[in-house]
């Protein structure tokens, strides 16, 4: 009896865990009067309350209300993968015409939620499956994070720099090797030692990574993460630190050199703007730092005139076309030649990367 | 490995246990009454932005510990009117509270406009005369925030509570044999509510400890489920303050372990190290699963058995 009630605890504890992650918010309902109006549906999996990836569209959404002003949104926030196709379905059974599902593991609920509401168009952030009404968009922040690690390179004295990472995963190995690059572009003696946390959102845990590195000798710290606490790490060390998603200057003052950041404002009222104009059509979008869907937040007071006429020169250079981040010569961690000198790697070859560029410390299997 | 990282393992991990610890010794508290409360991460959400909230407002941090306490309290006491005077099944009231508290602690951070905000009177370590001077220990212990030295008391001060004074005594017994108590004379309600309370107080403190020393601003979800591994650090303690400090403080370590490793290129996969907490508490229930020695190592017999006087 004993026994079986503990077990019974312990199992509804893992259920509630689940639940939780699970548990869903609604809001943001703007009331609508006119005769063209559209309703938009957003699927967050996070809350905008992160200061990253769903604060991210969050100021995108809050855009696209100030500038369309017959466009009424309804938001879901916290939803889990498992629970998409049902958060969808309600979506576009409430009557959204449009609604953007903006976490790659929603990419399969919404492609089976689409082929049941035909009339309806879908844009997925950050996957790769398309139908005829639905459509993928992210944007290229490799580039920004290649400008960034321009200042890092300019800024460490220890020449070694420490990049809190969540998974694994293409997305982020890419954005470690665009960073990577960035540095030894400028400091060819730096290194880039990466530490995984499994985790997208978690204050403790980025933090304690953070102080592991700094403790390591890192005296600039990047992140890949949904929360500043990386950064704040730094700053309590006394050294510095590059945010991510949002400008995190506020969160972590004097210490945050610059943040490559989303701007999805524009971008969305351009596609609201298209579905409203009967124009839209099914697309893989990546947008590039040219399109201003990516960017790079102002520089903080320790970045200096030569490192920031630096950055703008290549960024320059990238946003008129001349030159992009992945161009040979690219060596891996073992020296070995990936990318031929002149050559530009392929969409596809970078958004299924799996191997760290030459000064990267760590494993890119995790 | 140099004594300087052995230093920062252990500190860390002292630091990263001082939240587990805190919301364990409360869990501990109420558990001994015989009450079973799962919202630990909810009060722990609670007292996190209200503290958060309070100490922002107000430029001080010890009115937020004490605010922090009072809200985690408070939302205790829903869970102890429940599941005491209601009788309601304490499994469901203590998670729904968890879902309460996390819903309700994202809707007043945003109500009271806190999210992410920088709180620059945060605690901060301090160096303790004389004690931070030890070998080794001196840095691990006492070059900590004032949080952490008030968990070293807090955990003996629980400890002597429960073991050495006539209420621990009462205590114990409420959670063992409500109705031998009460035939004693012992007041098995107001020691209920009481200790449901003192739990949720100690889970809001626990709270506080995020959103005022370690992290440290409000963001929703800031304690990422580490109310459940107070939880399970309670029964891995086998209802014991002084094993709660230890489990605590190598639960906290996990994962800032796992990171040192891979910082040494030792590939350990992270997966590994942050079950291990779980592992470890199922591993001791196994060891401890015969109904004689659960009894022995100290499950309060009547944990999570609503007590109905008319029943007895």
């Amino acid at each position: 009896m004993h026994r079986k009630r503990t077990w019974a605890v312990l199992l509804a504890a893992a259920m509630l865990f689940t639940m939780t992650l699970a548990g869903c918010g609604q809001e943001g309902a703007e009331p609508s009067g006119a005769e063209d109006s559209i309703k938009v549906g957003f699927v967050y999996i996070g809350t905008p309350g992160d200061a990253g990836f769903t604060y991210s569209h969050e100021q995108g959404r809050l855009y696209l209300v100030e500038t369309i002003p017959n466009v009424e949104t309804e938001v879901v926030e916290n939803v889990a993968d498992a629970d998409a196709e049902r958060v969808l379905t309600q979506l576009a059974e409430s009557g959204c015409e449009l609604i953007f599902s903006t976490s790659f593991g929603f990419m399969d609920p919404t492609i089976n939620v689409a082929a049941n509401y035909p009339d309806v168009k879908f844009m997925h952030c950050s996957g790769f499956k398309t139908a005829d009404n639905v459509g993928t968009y992210f944007g290229r922040i490799y580039q920004a994070r290649y400008l960034s690690g321009i200042v890092a390179g300019q800024a460490t004295e220890s020449n070694l720099i420490g990049y809190v990472a969540a998974y694994p995963i293409p997305e982020v190995i890419r954005g470690i090797n665009a960073f990577t690059l960035g540095v030894r572009a400028v400091n060819p003696e730096a290194t880039v030692k990466v530490v995984w946390t499994n985790t997208w959102f978690d204050p403790t845990a980025e933090k304690q990574a953070a102080q592991v590195l700094l403790e390591e000798g890192a005296d600039v710290i990047a992140q890949h993460q949904d929360t500043p606490s990386a950064v704040q790490a730094a700053q309590e060390a006394g050294k510095f630190g590059i945010g991510y998603h949002s400008d995190m200057s506020a969160n972590a003052p004097g210490a945050v050199l610059t943040s490559p950041v989303w701007n999805w404002g524009p971008y969305y009222v351009q596609v609201v703007q298209s579905v409203l104009d009967g124009t839209w059509e099914t697309d893989s979008y990546w947008g590039p730092l040219a399109d201003g869907v990516v960017d790079l937040a102002p520089f903080g007071d320790a970045v200096d005139e030569e490192t920031q006429q630096l950055v703008e020169t290549e960024k320059a250079r990238i946003v008129n076309g001349e030159w992009d981040v992945f161009t040979g010569p690219i060596y891996d961690q073992d020296d070995a030649l990936r990318v031929p000198a002149g050559e530009v790697m392929s969409d596809e070859a970078m958004l299924s990367m799996d191997w760290f560029v030459q000064g990267v410390q760590g494993n890119p299997k995790g | 490995m140099t004594m300087t990282i052995l230093t920062a393992i252990l500190a860390t991990a002292v630091t990263a246990g001082t939240p587990l610890l805190f919301a364990a010794l409360g869990e501990i508290l109420t558990e001994r009454a015989g009450i079973l409360n799962l919202g630990v991460e909810g009060m722990m959400l609670v007292g996190a932005v209200s503290g958060f909230a309070s100490a922002y407002y107000t430029g001080n941090p010890w009115l937020g510990v004490a605010v922090a306490m009072v809200a985690g309290g408070l939302m205790a006491l829903i869970h102890a009117f429940l599941s005491v005077t209601m009788r309601a099944n304490q499994v469901v009231s203590g998670l729904a509270l968890t879902m309460f508290g996390t819903g309700l602690s994202s809707y007043l951070g945003k109500v009271w406009g806190v999210v992410g905000n920088p709180f620059p009177n945060h605690f901060r370590p301090v160096q303790v005369p004389g004690l931070a001077e030890i070998p080794l220990l001196g840095q691990v212990l006492f070059h900590q925030d004032v949080l952490v030295l008030a968990s070293f008391v807090l955990a003996a001060g629980i400890w002597f509570l429960l073991y050495r004074t006539r209420t621990g005594m009462n205590l114990r017994a409420v959670g063992e044999n409500p109705a031998a108590a009460d035939s004693l004379g012992i007041n098995v309600f107001a020691l209920r509510y009481l200790f449901t309370i003192a739990g949720g107080m100690l889970a809001g403190l626990a709270g506080a400890y995020f959103s005022l020393a370690y992290v440290p601003t409000w963001m929703e979800n800031i304690t990422a489920g580490r109310g459940w591994i107070a939880v399970a650090l309670v029964i891995f303690a086998t209802w014991n303050p002084a094993y709660a400090v230890i489990g605590a403080y190598s639960f906290g370590g996990i994962d800032a372990l796992g990171f040192r490793l891979q910082a040494l290129d030792i590939a350990i996969p992270s997966y590994f190290l942050k079950m291990l907490p779980y592992l470890a508490t199922v591993l001791v229930l196994v060891l401890v699963s015969k109904r004689n020695l659960l009894a022995r190592i100290g499950a309060p017999g009547a944990l999570g058995l609503p007590y109905d006087r008319e029943e007895r």
